[in-house]
């Protein structure tokens, strides 16, 4: 059981990648209305600890609790609750941007039109949602994988590097869909190099070590 | 919002992947080409007596369905994982299996099944006769759908490997090998005047045999190919 009401709980987490052992005995919590954002230079396996955390990864040893339950065995119900942009953005270049939001976010949540409107219109490109994926700038695209976690409806937001490519606007539009997710109960997770929500009250760091 | 129901999901990969085909159909006609061209390559090099073609046309049909099916299964998975596509299925909270096996379902439909429709003319060709269209496509409809199960679990097992286009066919080859067996066969009795129920029913028996074992076996291999 996660003690002092923390919704995730990770516990002496260890992973290698190869022959390295990239994260040694990580352990911290995460309560709701936190943004945990993990700081490190390059290789210390921010990505690693992300991709662990979803499940896309083994760990070596170590638990994870998810609302006091331990994720072993209950991943489905985690994953659920739970949304990832990795650092690929996951989009179909021949699809049109309503598409791509309709083919993945369609998978969790039954969507309308309405919704995916809504959601392009937030993230700032509802103009170009009937353009094919490849003919949207990096930044856009990014854009696009953001509206991911508008629809997806989790309570855990796991968000590797998610303001790569993106202007000054679009870095206060990830601050702002943070912030919002956040202030109403949720919880978010992120790997990022760049300044981010770095005075809000909301912050806790976690800085990995080599 | 709510749940998405899990036919509903696999029914969203299904026509995401009819929709993506239509925007890129040369590769999806390229298995129904190379399967023509190769059948009508064999009277051209043994002979045109139809009476002699007869007597292979079944195994010719049968093998060039086989391999032109193959062709196509290498790059199933591949673009979905390099585009991290995969990594949110398996994030969704859907039985991975059913939305991988929607995928092999609409992969099936595009290659496999024009394949099937096209046996007959291409048997026609090799001298087959008309009672053994029957048999030629229900043991096509069976052998195709379970190679493309086959292929699908062979396909998530290589996605992460180089050029893994040889090791796929080593993997899926020797268990083709029964389909080939029992579906040639089956044409040649139908040919013959022979029932070919036997056959056939094997053929039936290991397509629900991989019909139920693959999605299982495809989650896996997927899942272990995602931890790249």
């Amino acid at each position: 059981m996660a003690s002092d009401g923390a919704l995730f709980e990770a516990r002496a987490i260890n992973a290698w990648r190869g022959d390295r052992h990239i994260l040694r005995d990580v352990s911290f919590t995460v309560h709701p209305g936190e943004f945990l954002k993990i700081t490190g230079p390059n290789g210390v396996g921010k990505t690693t600890l992300l991709r662990v955390i979803c499940g896309l990864l083994p760990a070596e040893t170590g638990d994870m609790f998810w609302k006091g339950r331990n994720i072993r065995g209950t991943a489905d119900e985690f994953h659920i609750d739970l949304a990832y942009l990795g650092h690929l953005n996951s989009l179909k270049a021949d699809l049109t941007a309503r598409e791509n939001l309709k083919f993945l976010s369609g998978l969790r949540q039954s969507l309308t039109a309405a919704d995916v409107d809504a959601a392009l219109d937030r993230v700032g490109i509802l103009s170009r949602g009937d353009l094919p994926a490849r003919s949207l700038s990096a930044g856009q695209k990014r854009r696009l994988a953001l509206a991911r976690l508008v629809l997806a409806d989790a309570d855990l937001w796991i968000l590797d590097e998610p303001v790569t490519n993106l202007d000054t606007a679009g870095i206060a539009l990830v601050e702002e869909l943070i912030h919002e997710h956040v202030s109403a109960g949720g919880l978010a997770i992120a790997a990022a190099h760049q300044r981010l929500l770095d005075d809000a009250a909301i912050l806790r760091r976690l800085e990995l070590e080599p | 919002m709510t749940r998405t129901p899990i036919l509903e999901a696999a029914r969203l990969v299904f026509r995401r992947d009819l929709t993506l085909a239509w925007r890129r159909w040369d590769e999806v006609t390229q298995p129904l080409i190379f399967y023509v061209v190769v059948t009508t390559m064999f009277p051209l090099a043994t002979t045109p007596e139809l009476s002699q073609l007869r007597l292979i046309s079944g195994g010719v049909v049968w093998v060039a369905a086989l391999l032109s099916s193959l062709l196509a299964l290498e790059a199933l998975f591949r673009a979905d994982v390099e585009d991290g596509t995969t990594e949110q299925w398996v994030l969704s909270g859907q039985p991975l299996g059913y939305l991988l096996l929607a995928k092999v379902a609409a992969h099936w439909m595009l290659t496999g099944l024009p394949l099937v429709l096209m046996s007959p003319i291409v048997g026609t060709a090799l001298g087959l006769p008309f009672e053994a269209w029957g048999t030629l496509v229900v043991s096509l409809l069976a052998g195709t759908g379970t190679l493309s199960v086959l292929g699908g679990i062979g396909a998530a097992l290589t996605v992460g490997v180089r050029r893994g286009s040889v090791l796929l066919s080593l993997l899926v080859l020797p268990l083709a090998m029964p389909l080939l067996i029992f579906g040639a066969r089956a044409v040649t009795m139908a040919i013959d005047g022979d029932s070919p129920a036997g056959p056939l029913q094997l053929l039936a028996a290991i397509f629900f045999l991989a019909l139920s074992l693959g999605p299982l076996a495809m989650s896996a291999a997927i899942r272990i190919s995602v931890e790249n």
